[in-house]
């Protein structure tokens, strides 16, 4: 564990260098330096308006999240669990999945106007298909016996969906989960990127409207630490449920 | 795969595509007619069939050509140079297992941050044009072909290993003769991601600032409530990404299948 912990210094030191050499390389009108940038994020979690910013942002990111995850777990446990409809849906929802959705933005601002609700929309488009096709294939690749035994046992779709094909599954929804949730971030940081008066994203945009680079590579820091370590969570979750649950 | 006959399984696949065929052409179908009733309005989409024609008009008049060349080109480029620099990125982490454990919380985060911001750095660096968007694609598309090509020399068998040391192979040909067409499945979704995300960088870059180009045109639709020629670009973007992405899926399930695994 001493020796992981110790390659994980020297990588975080060696990145921190590189990005150094980089910085004197392209000069400070491309780049901040790395000191100047850690500085700057540190001032920014101090002041009003990044927290502000921030909370406009996880309240757009955590209902988008759990439009996602729970869209996708519904619309992957029905077609995992009926063989013809899933064979009829899985190129459909590859080909959703696959599409850059960022090409949609005009009409989901038509639809949705500037506003919260263009920015969910945003995170769930991006979210919802991949905890769909994962489920879906957790649900597919569930052992033959467990769905025997759901037919023994006489469960409804329902019952056996909610006692035997969800916790069969779970590690493998998880990992859906995990991805999607990713997405959603990315999606609702768009959204803000392009269609909105306030969050993180827009704080980016400003930024970018006035060459602030300094302020760019810091708010870029900050999502990248919190994705970093919302990914690193559902890991070690995803984990815990497949070797100890 | 399970031991299916064939006879009732091609009646089964021609009756999934009917359904499946079905369900879009009903979907299109009601999006047509709740656009024509009026429940959706012109401002906010136009009918389907409008879409197509529009999508029609672009093609035979040609007057979008040139977007759609330089839009295709960069696009080619990022993907070119991100399979590359994937590939060998990949390949050399995969070589190297303690560098490769402490960049793995890095690469699976990568795709949460909105690469973009960093395309006004690159416009600084390069100028607005072919650089700056090429450089913007191949960002989006290298993480997704280091991932698979790790993933995919991770599950070469130990056994086609054996059988290249056994044929007295040199590491070179053993990597470009054995290892490689057995992580072919693999390395083929890397690609179809890559090819995914680099039209994503590149049409964001393009949406942001750009001379020309298909979310050029597409952007400056939108300002001008140019309804028709917004959703004919759009259709015809979305379209062949769909078909290339379909090309590659199919592929690359047909290699599955070949070399048996998953």
């Amino acid at each position: 564990m001493k020796s992981s912990r110790f390659d994980y210094l020297v990588f975080v030191a060696g990145l921190l260098v590189l990005w150094q050499l980089v910085y004197w390389a392209v000069g400070a009108d491309v780049l901040s330096s790395p000191f100047a940038t850690i500085a700057r994020a540190l001032e920014l979690l101090q002041t009003e308006a990044f927290w502000v910013h921030a909370k406009a942002t996880t309240s757009a990111f955590a209902i988008a999240s759990v439009i996602s995850i729970a869209g996708g777990i519904v619309i992957g446990l029905w077609l995992g669990l009926r063989r013809f409809a899933g064979d009829v849906a899985s190129p459909i929802l590859g080909s959703l999945y696959s599409i850059p959705k960022i090409t949609l933005y005009p009409l989901i601002l038509l639809i949705f106007g500037l506003g919260i609700s263009a920015k969910i929309a945003f995170g769930v488009i991006h979210g919802i298909f991949p905890v769909a096709i994962f489920t879906m294939n957790a649900v597919r690749n569930v052992a033959p016996v467990y769905h025997r035994t759901a037919h023994i046992m006489r469960l409804s779709p329902v019952q056996s969906a909610a006692t035997i094909m969800t916790p069969a599954a779970l590690p493998e929804i998880l990992a859906g989960i995990r991805v999607g949730i990713a997405l959603t971030l990315l999606g609702t940081l768009i959204g803000e990127l392009f269609a909105s008066t306030s969050g993180i994203g827009f704080a980016l945009v400003r930024a970018m409207g006035i060459h602030a680079v300094t302020d760019i590579l810091a708010l870029t820091l900050l999502i990248f630490v919190f994705a970093a370590s919302l990914n690193a969570s559902l890991h070690l979750v995803e984990r815990w449920v497949r070797h100890g649950g | 795969m399970t031991g299916r006959t064939a006879a009732p399984r091609r009646w089964r696949v021609s009756k999934v595509g009917a359904t499946r065929a079905a369900l879009i052409v009903l979907t299109l179908a009601l999006l047509e007619l709740l656009c024509r009733v009026g429940v959706l309005d012109r401002v906010t989409i136009i009918p389907p069939t409008e879409m197509a024609s529009a999508l029609w008009d672009i093609v035979r008049s040609g007057r979008f050509n040139a977007d759609i060349a330089f839009t295709l080109l960069n696009t080619a480029a990022a993907i070119v140079l991100a399979i590359l620099a994937g590939f060998f990125v990949g390949a050399a982490l995969h070589v190297v297992p303690r560098l490769r454990r402490v960049s793995e919380p890095l690469l699976s985060a990568y795709y949460a941050i909105p690469t973009f911001v960093f395309y006004p750095l690159l416009i600084v660096t390069f100028g607005v044009g072919r650089a700056a968007l090429i450089v913007m694609g191949a960002m989006f598309g290298i993480v997704a072909m280091i991932v698979n090509t790790m993933l995919g020399l991770d599950h070469v068998p130990p056994a086609v290993d054996k059988a290249g040391s056994m044929l007295r192979l040199g590491p070179m040909r053993q990597l470009i003769l054995v290892r490689l067409p057995a992580a072919a499945p693999h390395l083929l979704t890397g690609v179809r991601l890559a090819v995914a995300y680099s039209v994503i960088g590149i049409v964001a870059g393009e949406f942001i600032l750009a001379t020309s180009g298909m979310g050029k045109r597409i952007a400056f639709a939108y300002d001008n409530f140019d309804n028709r020629n917004m959703y004919g670009m759009l259709l015809l973007l979305l379209v062949g990404v769909i078909i290339v992405n379909g090309v590659l899926t199919h592929w690359e399930n047909r290699l599955h299948r070949r070399f048996g695994q998953r």
